[in-house]
């Protein structure tokens, strides 16, 4: 069911889409409408998200670290892995949002003849790494149906994915990878006895949704050709704001662009919000100077403190008789 | 909004991506490829005889295709002849048939191709046609 259901919503929005446009011919609705309320969906909700989390005080100071905290001058400190400054900090968030620094160190846990033992688990942040790295470039690449003029960069990035120069149209080598990785990435969830048991339905539908765009985006482009010069006069009506229906482009990238948007409005309500949510963790974006600096709790309210001074006021005749200091006669 | 600074900063670099495609558009005119099939050497062909290798639906999409095709039947097979799916015999060859017509390549094979952003290597190997400047 948490498999299924997830698996059959994709394939219930490919054939919807397909009725859409090639019985019912609504292009205006799947080819316009659609792209640009899935964009507005995907802006506001991504910022109403964030801000809602910026709101969200953070009582405690909690970085986690795993490394040497600054300590005393001829102890050495871990300034990556246990930061006590911005330069720190930001170096730490690099790592962890460019090459999943944190997943690097996975461990995988195993009873060896009833003995714990602890290997090393890298497949996940390899796949993980493979994954999000060529979507970032397909994305990139994509940028090409999007501008009159391409910008050289991205030319450059579309001419050294393709740089094998295999068949034609050329092969590219995110394409490959990107099927490879989330193949990965879904059978991980099948075949591992406890992430399955930990897999919701919201874990394979993006799984499955981004497989079928990358599916359909794939046999577009090498299988059954799409009209493309028609998409991208579409591409190039949405993002001028004077959006047209060009004749004859073909179903399937209809589906793809339709996969898209459905990916894209379901981005803030779902945990693809990671995107956002890495730079927000408290227990990453923190400096590790608890000891220099103090955290005050934004929740904080003015507690009655019982000073010394009027301890003493309250005891001080019982202290003078018991024969203890006091610091005012 | 706690360290709304560095927060609102983040989000406004994410808006300025995500946007990137509209303001980039701004104030350009999108002229869509016009393709010119007009050149002398089709002009002299009948009427009914200036059709392509293939019917135009499968030329568009698939033209890179087929000029692969051509280029392993004849770099690795030594084959020239092209049977069409008429059943007309068609000497496989980018200079010599192709560009007989098609003599145009700035105003032909050009155009999609720089408005897509491909930059096919027919060239790499191929002589471009000498064209008069216009």
């Amino acid at each position: 069911m948490k498999i299924l259901f997830p698996f059959f919503a994709v394939i219930a929005l490919v054939l919807l889409v397909f009725a859409g446009v090639n019985m019912a011919g609504m292009y205006f609705l799947f080819g316009i409408v659609i792209p640009y309320a899935a964009l507005v969906v995907f802006l506001i909700g991504v910022l109403y998200r964030v801000m809602k989390w910026g709101s969200s005080p953070v009582p405690f100071h909690i970085p986690t670290t795993c490394g040497q905290q600054k300590s005393l001058p001829w102890i050495k400190q871990n300034k990556i892995e246990n930061p006590s400054g911005s330069l720190g900090v930001i170096v730490r968030m690099a790592l962890e949002v460019l090459v999943f620094r944190s997943l690097f160190r996975n461990l995988k846990t195993e009873l060896k003849d009833g003995k714990v033992v602890y290997g090393l688990e890298k497949w996940l942040w390899m796949a993980g790494l493979a994954f999000h790295w060529s979507f970032l470039i397909i994305l990139v690449r994509h940028l090409r149906f999007f501008a009159e003029n391409v910008p050289p960069v991205i030319k450059l990035i579309e001419s050294l994915d393709s740089f094998l120069q295999v068949g034609v149209p050329l092969f590219y080598i995110t394409d490959a990878v990107i099927l490879v990785a989330v193949t990965y990435l879904f059978f991980r969830r099948v075949y591992i006895p406890q992430i399955k048991y930990i897999s919701l339905a919201a874990d394979h539908f993006p799984l499955f949704l981004i497989l079928g765009i990358a599916i359909s985006g794939v046999l577009m482009r090498y299988f059954f050709k799409v009209h493309i010069v028609g998409v991208k006069q579409l591409a190039m009506g949405l993002v001028s704001f004077k959006p047209s229906i060009p004749e004859g482009i073909g179903v399937l990238f209809y589906i793809h662009m339709f996969l898209i948007s459905v990916l894209f409005a379901y981005f803030p309500f779902s945990k693809l919000m990671h995107m956002g949510g890495v730079f927000m963790s408290p227990t990453r974006n923190l400096a590790n100077n608890s000891r220099e600096v103090r955290h005050i709790n934004p929740w904080n309210y003015p507690v009655h403190v019982h000073t010394y001074e009027e301890y003493e006021n309250d005891f001080r005749d019982k202290m003078k008789k018991a024969g203890l200091p006091v610091e005012k006669e | 909004m706690y360290d709304s600074g560095k927060i609102i900063v983040g989000l406004i670099i994410f808006i300025a991506l995500v946007t990137f495609p509209f303001y980039n558009n701004i104030g350009k005119v999108n002229a869509k490829p016009e393709l010119k099939i007009d050149t002398p050497e089709i002009q002299k062909l009948p009427e009914l005889e200036r059709k392509c290798v293939e019917p135009k639906d499968f030329m568009r999409g698939g033209h890179m295709q087929l000029l692969n095709d051509w280029r392993d039947s004849v770099v690795r097979n030594g084959n020239r002849v092209y049977k069409n799916s008429a059943n007309k015999d068609f000497n496989m060859s980018l200079q010599n048939e192709c560009m007989r017509c098609h003599s145009n390549k700035k105003d032909f094979c050009d155009k999609c191709h720089n408005y897509m952003a491909v930059k096919p290597y027919c060239w790499d190997c191929h002589i471009a046609p000498k064209e008069k400047k216009p």
